[in-house]
């Protein structure tokens, strides 16, 4: 096969995964990263399942699924929130930017870049959550101080412990002006 | 999770009319609902969602009446700059919740419908749990129970109410409006969340099909005095443990008004009128001060995991009363 059969993520699923019986199944279209997609699922999909499974966009990540790691964290009309609580149905007609559509081509988006120069990350399954969390910690306006951008940045957690790292990369983003 | 269909409602007539149909449940930010059918716990068989309803949105906080209509989010309330100068305690309530995104998705209504974090309930493979399934009994009673009530229990669940926003609300008489198939009606924040008794599996006043539209509060000028303490296993983005949401009006020295709820502790927003009564009159001290911190919890019922709770609960008020006393200070010397 050539390298044109490997795109660096997972190939959208032609058919959605099929329902286990006769369950309610939604037609509806997901903006994601400036592009829309016209798809067909479960009601009971998530916008993280639908991200992963549907559009191959593995960036957010499953963690707790229960709100309380932040690691699906993504940007749903500019706001930060758990996609794991969020039913993909109810997500029409919104802009939803994931760490796929952060950087523009081939340029790092800043808050990706900093993150590396400031070794924010070890085993970096937390990363792609806290790095969209810091842009918008940054646009809300709550990164003032290492203590305030610490309360902000609570929900998403990091076991490695990365957590002074991010502080610096996020205060170094802030000081240049933003994200 | 259960199979479910969808609808978006257009108005809150439409709204009304789908959720009358049997198995129906609103869907606001989802943070509660969503998690809650992922675990099995909650199986509606239809969710109403009503983010398009605009006469739920929006909220008002000048005037004679703050008004938040249910499905404002808890982030966009708690960054008001008037709430912040103005009620410190309310935007507090709702800025020390949840983490940033949790705000950014879950509304001020739904806040007040959040079910209890006993992890019991959240567990299905748990079969005695009164509020999951009557009649099944209450694994917390004689189980792990640190996070439980010791306030306004009953032998059947001593699960505590977990929202911060509902205990400040309560500290400011606030009042919810309803809608239902009925028509409006409006009811104090006292009487909204039930205390268990027999029926654990009942937690507001809320009737099946009723929509919670808005949230009342009247203006009080200790409002600028009051504050909302909370204390936590970490320091950030967990329920409390205790917590006490006061607002101060002082007058030559003397508490001329004292406002005290608890939370954190209790089965339901819990006001504490006999701390409030005690304190009326007198200076702020440390005696007064003690006396008012027992006295909130007074009827505590402990048990061996949560018996911390009733000293917690104490140094919480005591906390809460000595920083809206600062507040008070300052207000006085600006
Ligand atoms: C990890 C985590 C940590 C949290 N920490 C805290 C915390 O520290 N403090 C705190 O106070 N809360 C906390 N919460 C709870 C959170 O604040 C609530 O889940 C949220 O406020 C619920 O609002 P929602 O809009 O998401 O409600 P939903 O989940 O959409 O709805 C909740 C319930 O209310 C019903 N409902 C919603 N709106 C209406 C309406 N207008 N009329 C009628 N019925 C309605 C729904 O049918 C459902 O039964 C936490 C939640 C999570 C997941
Ligand atoms: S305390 Fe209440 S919610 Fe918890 S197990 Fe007992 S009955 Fe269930």
């Amino acid at each position: 096969m050539s390298e044109a059969h490997h795109p660096a993520a997972a190939p959208p699923r032609a058919v959605p995964p099929a329902p286990d019986g006769d369950w309610p199944i939604a037609t509806l279209t997901l903006r994601v990263n400036g592009q829309a997609h016209r798809l067909a699922m479960d009601t009971r999909t998530t916008l993280l399942d639908a991200l992963r499974d549907h559009l191959g966009l593995t960036g957010a990540k499953p963690g707790c699924n229960q709100g309380a790691c932040g690691a699906c964290t993504v940007l749903i009309d500019g706001k930060r929130m758990n996609a794991c609580l969020t039913l993909a149905v109810a997500t029409q007609g919104q802009e939803i930017t994931t760490i796929e559509g952060l950087a523009e081509g081939e340029a790092l988006h800043p808050m990706q870049q900093a993150f590396i120069d400031h070794d924010a990350f070890q085993c970096g399954y937390c990363t792609p959550g806290q790095i969209i969390s810091a842009v918008a910690c940054i646009r809300e306006g709550h990164a003032g101080s290492a203590e305030e951008i610490r309360e902000f940045m609570s929900g998403n957690l990091c076991r490695c412990g990365a957590y002074p790292n991010i502080v610096k990369a996020v205060q170094d983003v802030a000081a240049k002006g933003g994200a | 999770m259960q199979p479910f269909a969808y609808h978006r409602a257009s108005s809150l007539e439409d709204a009304l009319r789908h959720g009358a149909m049997e198995g129906a449940s609103y869907l606001a930010g989802g943070t509660t609902l969503v998690d809650l059918m992922r675990i099995g716990v909650m199986r509606p068989d239809r969710l109403i969602d009503l983010r398009d309803v605009a006469e739920l949105r929006g909220f008002d906080t000048g005037g004679e009446t703050l008004r938040f209509g249910a499905l404002a989010s808890m982030a966009e309330v708690a960054d008001d700059i008037v709430l912040r100068q103005d009620y410190p305690a309310l935007a507090e309530s709702l800025l020390l919740a949840a983490s940033a995104q949790l705000r950014n998705m879950a509304t001020v209504g739904g806040n007040l419908l959040q079910r209890t974090r006993c992890m019991y309930f959240r567990d299905t493979r748990y079969q005695a749990c009164n509020k999951r399934s009557p009649g099944s009994g209450c694994a917390a009673l004689d189980g792990v129970n640190r996070q439980h009530a010791v306030l306004g229990g009953s032998e059947r669940c001593i699960a505590t109410m977990p929202s911060d926003w509902a205990v400040a609300l309560t500290a400011f008489d606030a009042a919810v409006e309803i809608a239902g198939p009925q028509g409006r009606r409006t009811m104090p924040i006292d009487s909204f969340h039930i205390s268990y008794g027999e029926h654990p599996e009942a937690e507001t006043a809320l009737r099946p099909g009723e929509i919670l539209t808005a949230i009342l509060v009247p203006a009080n000028r200790a409002g600028r005095t009051s504050c909302y303490a909370k204390v936590r296993d970490r320091e950030s983005f967990a329920f409390a443990i205790s917590s006490a949401a006061v607002a101060l009006r002082m007058e030559g020295g003397r508490v001329a008004e004292a406002r005290i709820a608890l939370g954190g502790l209790s089965t339901t927003p819990w006001r504490a009128t006999a701390a409030e009564a005690l304190l009326r009159g007198r200076s702020l001290d440390e005696s007064s001060m003690k006396e008012a911190a027992a006295r909130a919890m007074d009827g505590a019922d402990p048990r061996p995991g949560n018996a911390f709770k009733v000293e917690l609960g104490r140094r919480t008020v005591e906390d809460a009363l000595l920083r809206a006393a600062r507040r008070a200070e300052e207000g006085d010397a600006a």
